[in-house]
């Protein structure tokens, strides 16, 4: 992503829709369209601003168009990019090269799933593929599942150190009157619960509900204009390893170890310059591979550094805090989410879970079966 | 390049299967062996290439078990085979929570049923670690 203008936009708008399980009949672009109105009026920028939308979801194949339509606006930019829940990482980076460009000035970025309602299934029907599907994988579980069997062999992680992502997450979400989840968890009883594909059970795996999201990005002179405190965009990076799990060469390193040090270069920062990081939890293993990948500890020693609470409330680093997918809400692709929350850290309006003096924020999205991997640095006024 | 008008790469696997063969292909460029079959090799384009028979042993590279409804629970593995290609498979007669990384396994062909079309398996083959 050279090329790109580290600090040349700002995300200025930002909400999510109604979360957890909405009304039946609700379709998934209603979602898009309630929370873009949301992100609009956090930003004080009206519908007809919109010149550029960004958009992907497995329930609409044409989500920019359909969206365009519903809304009736006629944008002069587009963007379906649609790689998983890492799509809305990399329709940020695109997003800021159309901006920079002059092909669009005010650009909505938008989600919107219900599969809790209409069940995952439904929501998104697995592709054919001859070489995998005779073997009925649980996907996308068994695939991150036998990645987590591979982190265990090399390097000796436990199912104990996997249930610390959960229980971390569980109690971000405690403090996030949002998250979906409301009790307390402990490791005990994330290893005890259903088993699902091993060494998963379904504390190791994220939340299946309805949600979506929506995000304005213009200019950072547009940005200083506008309602909120800007969250510039730093840094960005993109990367694709595979599709099928049994195409990804190494089953314990990421492609967030190449969209990590495009996002760091541009940004021109470091793994220690950041205060707070928002990454895609699908399941107990990823953030375990993208704090390592990301470069906040040693290949292979991602399992012991979660351990003790490092990366809960009071941790030395605060990773998820809305809850993330396992706790919060996790809606299919849920990277819109993550970008949602790394912003309002960066905005400082995260209440009880905020974290002091957070200038600094990654959203990094996982999209597939660790297949896309797209990170973005956001940065308050203080970084530009 | 090839002729999809006259074979398919499943379909030339798939009649491999029917015999009891895994296949696979290389490319004679630069004599590496790749899996899934494709039309033109990857990486390279090329369009040089040759179907062969793999002895069938392998390591399982990856392992989970799966647990669905009503249903015994079943793995899933990544097998690594010999001949330097990965692909995903079962490991059958044998307790799934059994099967670990490093294992030794041998291909045999599941006959499938009326919606699948038979496909390759393995089963322990003795040594590994």
């Amino acid at each position: 992503m050279s090329g790109l203008k580290r600090g040349s936009v700002a995300v200025v708008g930002a909400a999510e829709s109604d979360l957890g399980q909405v009304a039946p009949h609700t379709s998934p672009v209603d979602l898009m369209a309630q929370a873009t109105m949301r992100a609009l009026d956090d930003c004080g920028l009206k519908l007809s601003d919109i010149d550029g939308v960004f958009s992907a979801a497995t329930q609409v194949r044409t989500a920019p168009m359909t969206l365009a339509e519903y809304l009736r606006i006629k944008p002069k930019y587009f963007d379906g990019t649609a790689i998983g829940g890492s799509s809305f990482m990399a329709h940020v980076a695109h997003a800021q090269a159309a901006i920079e460009h002059g092909l669009c000035d005010v650009a909505l970025v938008a989600y919107g799933s219900t599969q809790r309602s209409v069940s995952r299934a439904a929501a998104s029907p697995r592709e054919p593929n001859p070489y995998e599907n005779p073997y009925r994988p649980f996907m996308p579980s068994s695939a991150y599942a036998m990645s987590a069997s591979r982190h265990m062999h090399q390097y000796g992680t436990t199912r104990e150190q996997l249930a610390e992502v959960a229980v971390a997450a569980r109690k971000w979400a405690l403090l996030n009157p949002k998250a979906w989840e409301k009790e307390p968890l402990t490791v005990e009883q994330v290893l005890k619960a259903r088993m699902v594909s091993y060494p998963f059970t379904v504390r190791d795996c994220c939340l299946v509900v309805d949600g979506g999201g929506a995000i304005i990005l213009t200019s950072a002179a547009r940005a200083k204009t506008l309602k909120k405190k800007p969250a510039y965009v730093l840094g960005v990076g993109e990367s694709l390893s595979h599709a099928n799990i049994s195409s990804m060469p190494d089953l314990t390193v990421s492609a967030a170890a190449v969209s990590g040090p495009l996002a760091y270069k541009m940004a021109g920062l470091k793994p220690s310059d950041i205060n707070m990081l928002s990454l895609y939890d699908a399941f107990t293993i990823t953030p375990i591979l993208f704090l390592e990948d990301l470069g906040f500890c040693p290949k292979g020693e991602g399992g012991r550094f979660v351990q003790n609470g490092t990366i809960a409330p009071g941790g030395k680093l605060p990773v998820n805090t809305s809850g993330g997918g396992l706790s919060y809400c996790h809606p299919g692709m849920y990277g819109l989410l993550v970008i949602i929350e790394a912003v309002r850290q960066v905005r400082g309006e995260c209440d009880k879970r905020q974290v002091k003096s957070c200038e600094t924020a990654i959203a990094h999205g996982n999209g597939g079966v660790l297949s896309s991997q797209c990170t973005v640095i956001f940065g308050s006024e203080a970084t530009v | 390049m090839p002729d999809l008008m006259k074979q398919s790469p499943y379909g030339v696997f798939l009649e491999h299967c029917k015999k009891g063969e895994l296949a696979y292909q290389v490319n004679k460029d630069d004599g590496k062996a790749f899996f899934y079959p494709r039309a033109v090799a990857p990486g390279t384009g090329s369009a040089n290439l040759e179907w062969r028979v793999s002895k069938g042993m392998g390591t399982v590279y990856a392992t989970t078990v799966v647990y669905t409804k009503d249903q015994p629970p079943h793995n899933v593995v990544l097998v690594d085979v010999d001949e330097g290609f990965r692909m995903m498979s079962r490991v059958e007669d044998i307790d799934p929570l059994e099967v670990k990384i490093g294992m030794r396994v041998k291909v045999k062909m599941h006959p499938g049923d009326d919606k699948q079309p038979t496909y390759p398996v393995f089963t322990p083959a003795g040594g590994g670690k």
